[in-house]
């Protein structure tokens, strides 16, 4: 990194812990480029993260999960809570371009200075998030927003990273999805704390939240708290139950919720910086190049790993 | 800083709702490989400014079919009230010739008129989305 990036780097935070409303969405771009500038601004920003609480949303495709996170973030609105959003869109595998639109279902908050909202390409990383979700969540939670909302792009069977990112996971399910609802059976269900079956004003609702429930009751192994949850985005029923339920789910994880985030970021940038190595290395990149991403971000990632440990363990 | 999709925000100010033109000139750019916020039509400068702000946006493209692009100079204020004034803005649609000077003095980069190619638009988007980016880092080290 150039000194003059650094100094960059450095001016942006500061700005960003002043409250400066244009350095939330410019230090979003720098995490989301990643690479040593994105490195050095999470750094400096590191002592402030840990205080938002991070609810991920996901689901497939035309379950509604737009429409009913616009329809939270209005309850929130109403207690007078601040919300910020991370709305991950998939990206074209052709061109590598996007068209973001899940803003647009959440319009109506367009001129909420309580709502803060980033729409975000995958940009070709797999797993329902882009790359940097991680990273964008805890420049949202440095720069002073205390609840943090993840909407993933629609997801199928693979899609659980979120569980990775969020405290908090809502799987949103829809009737009528029929074969959909089979293919999220072995994925996605799995790291819900929350089931919703969105829609559900509609008549075979009912069987959907039956099928879920269901599934819960054949589960084996470490048996988790998780409800079903019968709502609707249009007609705004059971929307506030579900909002309550997010905020007691929340509020009984308390602190711990913090450090099990800590513990899952440095998991997930372990995977990532190796999983980077890997694809350098396969694709045949000079060594040079892999020893200079070596010493700028493996390093640092294994160090804070190692620290993260507790000690005589590394031995 | 290393090279990253262009960011462009699509959008319609005022009261005129046909969006045809905005949608296809969308899906041109992403197409183009850039990452492309688009809005519904009817969107007031306010929120067009505070979109632009959050998304960090490089460039606005704004579709005019009904006078609203005279609504352009008071949108390039707000930007700049907001110190947004590195990000560049472009208007489609119906302009008449006429009107595009003074459009062009209040600091609007170029105007498409109909008959305008894909390609046209892409280059001078990329163009401009370059210009966007060393204004900013211009301003910074100021």
């Amino acid at each position: 990194m150039s000194s003059d990036g650094k100094i960059r780097v450095e001016v942006l935070a500061e700005r960003l812990r002043k409250g400066d409303s244009r350095a939330l969405g410019q230090a979003l771009t720098v995490v989301e480029n990643g690479g040593s500038n994105a490195l050095a601004l999470t750094e400096a920003l590191a002592g402030a993260f840990g205080k938002a609480r991070i609810v991920g949303f996901t689901g497939p495709p035309g379950a509604g999960k737009s429409t009913l996170l616009d329809a939270l973030i209005h309850e929130w609105r109403r207690e007078g809570r601040p919300v910020a959003v991370l709305a991950v869109d998939p990206v074209s595998p052709i061109s590598g371009g996007a068209v973001l639109g899940d803003r647009t279902r959440m319009g109506a908050h367009s001129l909420d200075d309580g709502v803060f909202i980033r729409s975000v390409s995958a940009r070709g990383h797999l797993g329902g998030l882009c790359e940097a979700a991680h990273d964008m969540a805890d420049i949202m939670d440095a720069a002073g927003w205390p609840l943090i909302l993840i909407e993933t792009v629609g997801a199928g069977q693979s899609e659980t990273e979120i569980a990775q990112v969020a405290d908090l996971s809502v799987v949103i399910a829809a009737p009528g999805l029929g074969d959909e609802l089979q293919a999220i059976k072995a994925g996605i269900l799995e790291i819900g704390d929350l089931l919703v079956v969105n829609k559900g004003d509609r008549d075979d609702a009912g069987e959907t939240a039956q099928h879920l429930e269901a599934m819960l009751s054949l589960r084996s192994g470490a048996k988790r708290d998780v409800s079903v949850l019968r709502v609707s985005a249009t007609t705004g029923s059971g929307v506030s139950r579900l909002k309550d339920e997010i905020d007691h789910r929340l509020e009984s994880a308390g602190v711990a919720a913090g450090a099990d985030r800590n513990r899952k970021r440095n998991a997930r940038k372990m995977a990532l910086a190796i999983h980077r190595v890997a694809s350098r290395i396969s694709a045949g990149i000079p060594d040079e190049d892999i020893g200079a991403m070596r010493s700028e971000e493996l390093d640092h990632v294994i160090e804070r790993w190692l620290a993260s440990l507790p000690t005589g363990v590394e031995d | 800083m290393m090279a990253y999709p262009e960011r462009v925000l699509v959008t319609k100010i005022g009261f005129d709702g046909h969006d045809r033109g905005s949608r296809v000139v969308a899906a041109f750019l992403r197409d183009a490989g850039m990452e492309v916020i688009y809005t519904p039509p009817w969107q007031e400068i306010e929120a067009v400014v505070k979109l632009a702000m959050q998304e960090d946006v490089d460039l606005i493209g704004v579709s005019s079919l009904a006078t609203d692009h005279l609504i352009m100079p008071d949108l390039i204020a707000a930007l700049r009230d907001a110190g947004m004034d590195h990000v560049r803005l472009i208007v489609g649609g119906i302009i008449p010739q006429n009107e595009q000077p003074e459009l062009l003095n209040a600091g609007v980069s170029a105007i498409f008129s109909p008959g305008a190619t894909s390609e046209e638009i892409v280059e001078t988007v990329r163009g401009l989305v370059v210009e966007a980016r060393a204004a900013r880092e211009c301003a910074e080290e100021m």
